[in-house]
């Protein structure tokens, strides 16, 4: 299909002369997807954590909900963020409808169930060789809990990434609650929507693949760091 | 301090693992406990260290029930130890810092002492099966502790880390840490032990002086574990 | 971990502050925002007024619905019932109308339906409802949406007896519909703009046009500070005023598009 060379030509161009509308769009994806992904481990992490090494009454229950919720279509998430942050909504009064913070709500909402469901299971492992040693060294809960993610550290990275993922490719969340606006609210992938609706083919699929290419940029990184991390063997 | 075993049970899925077990053990010297697969011993000693928790009955340590101050005075050495995913030393480093210690060059002198130190910085899960045991329990030496449990630490070792690994108890012990070792092999206890207890089917069957136990074991089923007819 | 997200936060406020207090929120139609219109027009404002106007584009069933639930300042549509509608109900003090331009019938250079040339929409949607030739409508209650049921009803045809058989509702934009349409062959209606700015037309044509009742009109309405307290109403006035502005008229008059024009003012 010549649509293939034609984008891939448009893709280089673009990328080439560093034009400046798109720098702005890639700026904007990944300071939204890095904001919603470090707020989702600032919360996730330790959720997780808490999850897979503490028995309370309603642990499986939650577990069960975060599994599903990894699930959750991301439309149905953008329409709830707007319904909460339209004017007529509960927290419209913050005025965050339309804004970069919205779209970084609705995609905190999308990813933490994946931080928190994923790292629930890698540290549930990690916990599961753990414990008795711990126990028996009469480690406070604090720490085995921080020793956990330390020694989990790669393991993680590779659930950080997921998520970074769900958030850099997501398009049905961001479009509602950002709004698609030009040089405000405008992402890689509410780019790609536009250029599709307008037929621009060619040049929606260039997009495709500048947000690949970072996709495949971000797991290369991840993939040398945990090859470095095996060559000093933290197995 | 001695122990004091008051009548403990403990019972899993409808089965009585511990039954009724009552002993006093002596604050100091080596002792082991003997008996066939599934008797009870290593739930016995996580029983000791506060890992598992009798059903009824009670353990007193110099009249007091566990606590986590006792506790932190124990170490206990697993059959396949548990190994931070970090390097030897980091492995040694942690545990001491649990205790206060920060000084490197002391578990440095741990490492020497289990011949370990030209893998100090060596990732730990790839040490071999004696490494690794040698490492367990230079965690749990470097700890101080006044009671030393191991859960057959030597089984499955080549006979210079068994040695390594036995030279070790019997210093500490002679410093006097009181050990507490279960284990299958009959020379080992005979090198080491100065009391045995032989449990089967969760009970205490004997509980003796070393010497009398190897010349002349008073129970049949001891008779028969030693000569090595005792089947479960 | 802490530090990223932090540096992240900061950018994000960083960024949302540079939105300062003037700038305004208009909801509109994809037809005016996929032809560039707003790209042609929108620094010319920034430069004459301040305002830096930032445009949502939904189809007007959804751009009427953000406005009445505060979240736009100015509405800018083309539908005209829906925006009497909307002042009737208090959503706005008054209507401007702002510019036309008129719809088209596409379809296939095979023209199954026999089409091409026509003057009389009525007897064209006939013979394309006869024929059963398929026809992707957008189906999501947006301006156009509502010009294609009404033009159905002149040609007196229930086109909902051939939902999901020949007439097929995309539920999408103007874009994607002919995007659609393109895709499997299909009439369809699109505005003007909208079909001379899509990229991806393969071999279709426009097949009907010229007729009365294919006007299509353009409408801004000033969302009603009274009932949505929010609004900037000094700010959106000013870029209503410049739209019917002698200046605002002839830019909206000069734009073109492939060298042809595609809006047409008509402000009192």
């Amino acid at each position: 299909m010549p649509i293939y060379s034609e984008s891939f030509a448009a893709a280089f161009h673009l990328l080439a002369s560093s034009d400046n509308d798109l720098m702005e769009i890639l700026a904007l994806s990944l300071n939204v997807s890095l904001a919603s992904l470090a707020l989702s481990c600032l919360i996730g992490l330790p959720l997780g954590a808490i999850l897979a090494i503490r028995q309370f009454p309603m642990r499986d229950f939650l577990v069960g909900v975060f599994n599903a919720m990894m699930g959750l279509p991301p439309v149905v998430v953008g329409l709830l963020v707007y319904l909460h942050l339209s004017r007529s909504g509960p927290f419209g009064w913050l005025g965050l409808l339309y804004t970069p913070e919205a779209m970084v709500i609705a995609q905190m909402i999308l990813i933490t169930p994946i931080i928190v469901a994923l790292s629930c299971q890698v540290l549930e492992d990690l916990h599961e060789d753990y414990k008795d040693f711990f126990d028996s060294l009469v480690v406070p809960r604090r720490t085995a809990l921080l020793a956990y993610i330390i020694d989990a550290r790669y393991s993680l990275l590779t659930v950080i990434l997921a998520g970074f993922g769900r958030a850099v490719s997501e398009v049905g969340a961001v479009i509602i609650v950002g709004g698609n606006i030009d040089h405000l609210t405008r992402v890689m992938t509410t780019a790609i929507a536009l250029e599709t609706s307008k037929g621009e083919l060619a040049l929606a699929l260039a997009l495709g693949f500048i947000l690949l290419a970072i996709s495949l940029a971000v797991n290369f990184l991840v993939q040398w760091l945990k090859a470095s991390a095996k060559r000093r063997a933290y197995v | 301090m001695p122990i004091s075993v008051q009548s403990i049970t403990l019972t899993l899925n409808d089965r009585r693992l511990i039954d009724d077990l009552s002993c006093t053990i002596k604050s100091a010297g080596i002792s082991i406990i003997m008996g066939p697969n599934g008797a009870g011993k290593s739930l016995f000693m996580r029983c000791l260290h506060g890992l598992a928790i009798p059903d009824s009955g009670a353990i007193l340590y110099a009249d007091k029930p566990l606590n986590p101050s006792i506790r932190k005075q124990q170490s206990l050495v697993f059959q396949t130890p548990t190994i931070l995913r970090r390097t030897v030393l980091a492995n040694l480093l942690f545990v001491a810092r649990q205790r206060g210690i920060d000084d490197p060059a002391i578990s440095g002198e741990y490492l020497r002492q289990l011949r370990l130190d030209h893998l100090a910085h060596h990732p730990a899960r790839l040490l071999s099966g004696g490494e690794k045991q040698r490492l367990a329990l230079a965690r749990a030496l470097i700890t101080k502790p006044t009671l030393l449990f191991l859960d057959e630490a030597t089984s499955n070792l080549d006979p210079a880390s068994i040695e390594t690994i036995e030279i070790n108890l019997q210093s500490v012990s002679k410093r006097g840490t009181k050990i507490i070792l279960v284990t299958h092999d009959v020379g080992q206890a005979k090198r080491l032990a100065d009391d045995v207890l032989f449990l089967h089917h969760g009970k205490l069957i004997e509980h003796s002086k070393a010497a009398t136990f190897f010349k002349n074991p008073k129970s049949a089923a001891a008779r028969a574990y030693l000569a090595g007819k005792l089947v479960l | 971990m802490q530090t990223l997200g932090l540096i992240a936060i900061s950018t994000i406020f960083a960024a949302s502050s540079a939105m300062a207090d003037m700038s305004i929120l208009v909801q509109s139609t994809t037809s005016t925002k996929n032809s560039g219109l707003y790209d042609y027009l929108l620094p010319m404002i920034k430069s004459d007024t301040g305002i830096t106007v930032n445009v949502v584009a939904v189809g007007t069933g959804a751009a009427i619905k953000n406005a009445m639930n505060c979240d736009g300042d100015v509405l800018l549509v083309h539908s005209r019932q829906r925006e009497d509608k909307f002042v009737a109900d208090g959503y706005a003090r008054r209507r401007y109308d702002i510019m036309y331009n008129d719809f088209v019938i596409i379809g296939p250079a095979a023209d199954p339906a026999g089409i091409a040339g026509s003057k009389n929409i009525a007897s064209a949607m006939a013979k394309i409802a006869t024929s059963k030739s398929i026809f992707a409508s957008r189906g999501d209650d947006s301006g156009t949406h509502g010009k294609e049921k009404s033009l159905w009803k002149v040609a007196n045809i229930d086109q909902t007896a051939g939902s999901g058989d020949w007439y097929r509702e995309t539920g999408s934009g103007m874009g994607a519909t002919l995007n659609a349409a393109v895709g499997m062959g299909a009439y369809s209606l699109s505005d003007r703009a909208s079909w001379s700015a899509h990229g991806n037309k393969g071999d279709f044509k426009i097949m009907v046009e010229g007729d009365d009742q294919l006007f299509n009109l353009y409408g801004a309405m000033l969302v009603s500070a009274k009932k949505c307290p929010t609004v900037k109403s000094k700010e959106g006035q000013a870029f209503i005023d410049w739209l019917i502005s002698k200046k605002g008229q002839s830019a909206i008059a000069t734009f073109r598009l492939n060298g042809k024009q595609l809006f047409f003012p008509n402000a009192d």
